[in-house]
């Protein structure tokens, strides 16, 4: 009788063991799209790593709603279009309730149907064109009006610059950031000869006629600005150029939107001290904040020589956004987390707030700063406040009505202000 | 370098640039009594302001840091452009600090005494910008202008050329009257034609205007246009539009050199990229798609060994050439020997096993070193330029390259037309039955064929580890150009290799001024197409047995 009885009581026991064990492994999938092959694996694999820190983070803090977070990470080799299978993968057969991933636009822009097809979420955390606001994407890097226009004020009124040299890789982001830039100088009153616009292809290395260019155009006895949207590896025989011909910072200051201290680590930086760069978050801000964020990465990733940079702290906004939104909502429905993120605050790395606005982009500062000797910036320059993001440039005549408003009752990306409609997704 | 010999006077002297149009005001003065060692410095008592976040507040410090007199001005002014001054957290004090190892050594900033050796979170760097480098390059550069070293005075004098405010001619014009080296003299003479030029009297402009006849210097040009526009005397406007269309004139011829030398210098990277795969493809008829990857091999064989030997650097070049050659030379030979001698007379099998060769040795990089860039260092022998007038100058990375180029290619023409090795070679490539026949073990010759392709191939990322990036990806940017060179030139031909190289890197350079870069590569692209479909064999078509089967 005994025998039975223990051996009952054993069973059962081992039936809600396994019960136990069984929900304690359930888990809530988040997806993580970054290249770890091919062109962009340079700056992707950073954010990949990134992102598995957060996730284990959250996890010893108890995860999220009771349940543990578990990363699935996809490698879309820098291909395009293989974006989008991923993605698809993700969400269709991983079920991730959300995804974090894409650097350059093309590869946004692949992976956006699939992402609006399929209701789910993505986050993109690269200062990117603007002149979009999907339902289902967080933009948490800069859109250009935290980041261009801003960095152009500050030459025009600090440096005094007067013609300008707006020279980028030739692609979407420089192409429509050029063009907001542009007719935004020619607001500002800057003749149509005092701007020169210049573009190349991916990968150039072979910078003479342009630099050359750039120094007789700079010759003319005004203050001369270089406005760089210039991509990933180029920069380095550029940046080598200008300094073999002899231009220095002090001549022709060149500030960048693409050069980070990720990329600044595979630079011999000794001819880019003084140039500038305008970013949201610099690795050198000095917050406390940043120092825990520093020191967790620098742990998680087993090396102090690793630097931090603008696009992950998009991420560790971007994920604490999601995680606060998740537990406000008690879901991890796409439909009520979309909802219940707008107005979602969480700290930044620079000592402040940012907030989820209804255009899905968020609030940040803008900081300018310049290369020091060591591959780090000094912060010279940030705006008195936060600046929100706009999905819509009011610079360029196609964009200028448009608004974007995620809250019901508009619940709209690309209102008419003028016309009064809602002209669907995405133009 | 204030002796008390010099001429006991105040003076003041204004420099502005147009960027920073304040005025600073500086003394030299040597009659301040050399301070007390003991005695806390002006630099100490400004310790905070010096360090403070707001740059006005640094630049005024530093103005009157430099206002001071004291001695060690030049030296403290110095340190602080050169990022060496420190504060010391706990008293505030303001040392210098240099690496040692993973600490800084101090050192006192008013006695030059060395101090402790500390961690780098003890002291905090005085930071500066732009602006403040632009103030602390005048400050210093005046202060030069009595240096005894006559190189550093005419530095100086270069420096302040366009500059200087008319407050401060007259003590120039003294400077230029006592100053004894002929080189420095020059300077200053141009240094104060510029001013006069605009804001002379009647009698020293037209001194000036005679003056700067041929001159091309940037500040002339600046102020003749100037002048040509606004200047209200007929005459000397008439004058000044006929020095400007002459002095145009010669920018123009001297443009033109610029991009010819631009144009040979991308023609030479063209070269040294395609030469390796003029052998392996030329030669042997084997498309290597992974022969970017051994350029990419040799470029990281540079990089390690500037890692192990960080006190060579200025020679690790030289050092990195037969290391990279052996490198991808014997990576080249253990493809040839693995793979590609199972595939001979089978091209698009030999295309597709290269092309993953090549996905695999970037992968293993990636995996292996790193997905990030790694940074090579330029030794300063390739950094800069030579000027060969001021509207001409050379940078001295292209010059190397270009004279690296010509000389590997004369070796392997000397290897090709004067060695046993290089006989066999191309009996091997002319006819491979009729050389077995006659003794040549054919197999053997594949083997070092190859791997000396290669071996050039490793040669060559040296090279361009100076031009760009060194990342797993460097191979893929050269691979295109590589095979397009080779084609164009005719396959087999090391001469048409050269030529094709130099005449599509000049092409190019013309093109791009007036098209754009983009389209200046899509339209040689474009003509290559048409070129091969009129000539096949491209420029110097290969003749002989094998060439017509």
């Amino acid at each position: 009788m005994h025998k039975y009885v223990s051996g009952a009581a054993l069973s059962v026991a081992l039936s809600l063991g396994l019960g136990t064990s069984g929900f304690a492994q359930e888990t809530i999938k988040v997806g993580v799209l970054h290249s770890l092959s091919g062109t962009m694996a340079i700056s992707e694999t950073t954010l990949k790593d990134t992102m598995l820190m957060l996730i284990d983070e959250q996890n010893k803090k108890g995860g999220v709603l009771g349940k543990q977070l578990e990363a699935v990470v996809v490698d879309p080799a820098s291909d395009w279009p293989l974006f989008a299978e991923k993605a698809r993968e993700l969400i269709e057969i991983e079920g991730v309730a959300a995804t974090f991933g894409a650097w350059t636009s093309v590869s946004r822009k692949s992976v956006l149907p699939v992402i609006e097809e399929l209701n789910s979420l993505l986050f993109y955390p690269v200062q990117y064109e603007g002149e979009e606001s999907s339902k289902n994407v967080f933009y948490t890097g800069a859109a250009p009006n935290q980041q261009a226009i801003p960095a152009v004020d500050y030459l025009m009124d600090e440096i005094g610059a007067e013609r300008w040299v707006l020279a980028g890789t030739d692609y979407v982001y420089p192409r429509t950031t050029n063009k907001i830039l542009e007719s935004y100088l020619k607001d500002k009153g800057v003749a149509e000869e005092d701007i020169m616009i210049n573009y190349t292809p991916f990968g150039h290395s072979d910078w003479q006629s342009i630099v050359s260019d750039i120094k007789k155009f700079g010759s003319a006895g005004r203050k001369t600005a270089v406005v760089s949207t210039v991509n990933g590896d180029a920069n380095v025989p550029f940046y080598k150029e200008l300094a073999n011909q002899g231009v220095s910072a002090e001549d022709i200051p060149v500030i960048a939107f693409s050069v980070g201290e990720e990329e600044l680590s595979g630079f011999d930086t000794e001819p880019l001290v003084g140039h500038l760069a305008a970013w949201n978050y610099f690795m050198s801000v000095e917050d406390e904040t940043n120092d825990e964020f520093i020191d967790a990465w620098q742990s998680f990733i087993g090396s102090d020589e690793r630097v931090t940079n603008d696009p992950m702290e998009a991420h560790y906004i971007g994920f604490n956004m999601w995680v606060k939104a998740v537990e406000k909502a008690g879901t991890t429905d796409a439909d009520a987390v979309e909802q219940a993120i707008i107005g979602v605050s969480v700290p930044n790395l620079s000592g402040g707030y940012s907030t989820m606005m209804p255009n899905h982009h968020i609030t940040k500062p803008v900081l300018i700063g310049e290369i020091q000797d060591d591959g780090q910036f000094d912060i010279v320059w940030e705006t008195s406040g936060l600046v929100a993001g706009d999905a819509w440039s009011d610079f360029l005549p196609d964009s200028k009505s448009l608004i974007s408003d995620w809250r019901a009752p508009l619940a709209c990306g690309n209102y008419d202000v003028s016309k009064g409609t809602c002209s669907g997704q995405n133009l | 370098m204030f002796t008390s010999g010099l001429t006991p006077k105040i003076w003041q002297f204004a420099v502005s640039t147009r960027a920073l149009p304040a005025v600073f005001f500086l003394c030299f003065c040597a009659t301040v009594s050399a301070q007390d060692g003991q005695e806390a410095s002006q630099l100490q008592a400004l310790s905070e302001e010096l360090s403070s976040k707001k740059k006005a507040i640094q630049i005024q410090a530093i103005d009157q840091l430099a206002a001071s007199g004291d001695e060690r001005v030049e030296r403290w002014l110095t340190a602080l452009l050169e990022g060496e001054l420190y504060r010391r957290k706990g008293d505030n004090r303001i040392v210098y600090a240099t690496k040692s190892g993973k600490l800084l050594a101090l050192k006192d900033a008013d006695t030059g005494e060395p101090l402790e050796e500390v961690k780098k979170r003890s002291v905090s760097k005085l930071r500066i910008n732009n602006a403040i480098r632009t103030q602390l390059k005048g400050l210093l550069g005046t202060l030069k202008l009595k240096h005894p070293d006559a190189n550093i005075r005419e530095q100086a004098v270069a420096d302040l050329v366009g500059k200087v405010e008319s407050a401060a001619m007259p003590e120039i014009r003294s400077i230029y009257q006592s100053e004894t080296n002929a080189d420095v003299k020059e300077q200053l003479r141009l240094l104060i034609s510029v001013h006069d030029l605009e804001n002379g009297s009647d009698e020293q402009r037209s001194e000036a205007l005679s003056y700067v006849d041929g001159n091309l210097h940037n500040p002339v040009i600046n102020a003749l246009r100037n002048m040509s526009l606004n200047a209200e005397d007929d005459t000397v406007r008439l004058q000044a539009t006929q020095l400007l269309s002459q002095a145009e004139k010669k920018l123009v011829w001297y443009s033109r050199l610029e991009t010819l030398f631009f144009g040979i210098s991308l023609g030479s990277v063209l070269v040294v990229a395609a030469i390796g795969l003029a052998i392996t493809f030329g030669v042997m008829g084997v498309i290597n798609m992974a022969h970017g990857e051994l350029i990419m091999l040799g470029a990281y064989t540079t990089y390690f060994i500037q890692q192990l030997l960080p006190d060579f650097m200025e020679i690790s070049l030289l050092l990195a050439i037969p290391a990279a050659f052996c490198v991808s030379g014997v990576v080249g030979i253990l493809i040839e020997r693995g793979v590609i001698r199972h595939l001979y007379g089978r091209p698009l099998e030999t295309l597709l096993a290269t092309f993953g060769i090549s996905l695999m040795l970037q992968q293993a990089v990636r995996t292996f070193v790193s997905s990030q860039n790694v940074a090579v260092i330029n030794p300063s022998w390739m950094s800069g330029s030579w000027a060969v007038n001021p509207a001409l100058s050379f940078t001295l990375n292209r010059l190397v390259i270009i004279g690296f180029c010509l000389l590997v290619f004369a070796l392997l023409l000397l290897l090709f037309s004067r060695s046993g090795f290089g006989l066999q070679m191309r009996a091997v490539a002319q006819n491979r039955q009729m050389a077995r026949a006659m003794g040549i073990r054919s197999d053997r010759i594949d083997a070092l064929t190859f791997g000396l392709g290669s071996g050039i191939a490793g040669i060559a990322g040296v090279a361009l580890s100076q031009l760009g990036n060194v990342g797993p990806n460097l191979g893929q940017s050269y691979i295109i150009d590589s095979f397009m060179v080779v084609v164009f030139g005719g396959v087999g031909n090391l001469w048409g290799t050269l030529v094709a190289g130099m005449s599509l890197g000049i092409a190019n350079k013309i093109i791009e001024p007036w098209v754009g870069a983009v389209v200046a590569k899509v339209m040689i692209l474009v003509f290559i197409i048409i070129f091969i479909q009129r000539k096949p064999r491209g420029l110097f078509p290969q003749r002989g047995r094998a060439a017509e089967a």
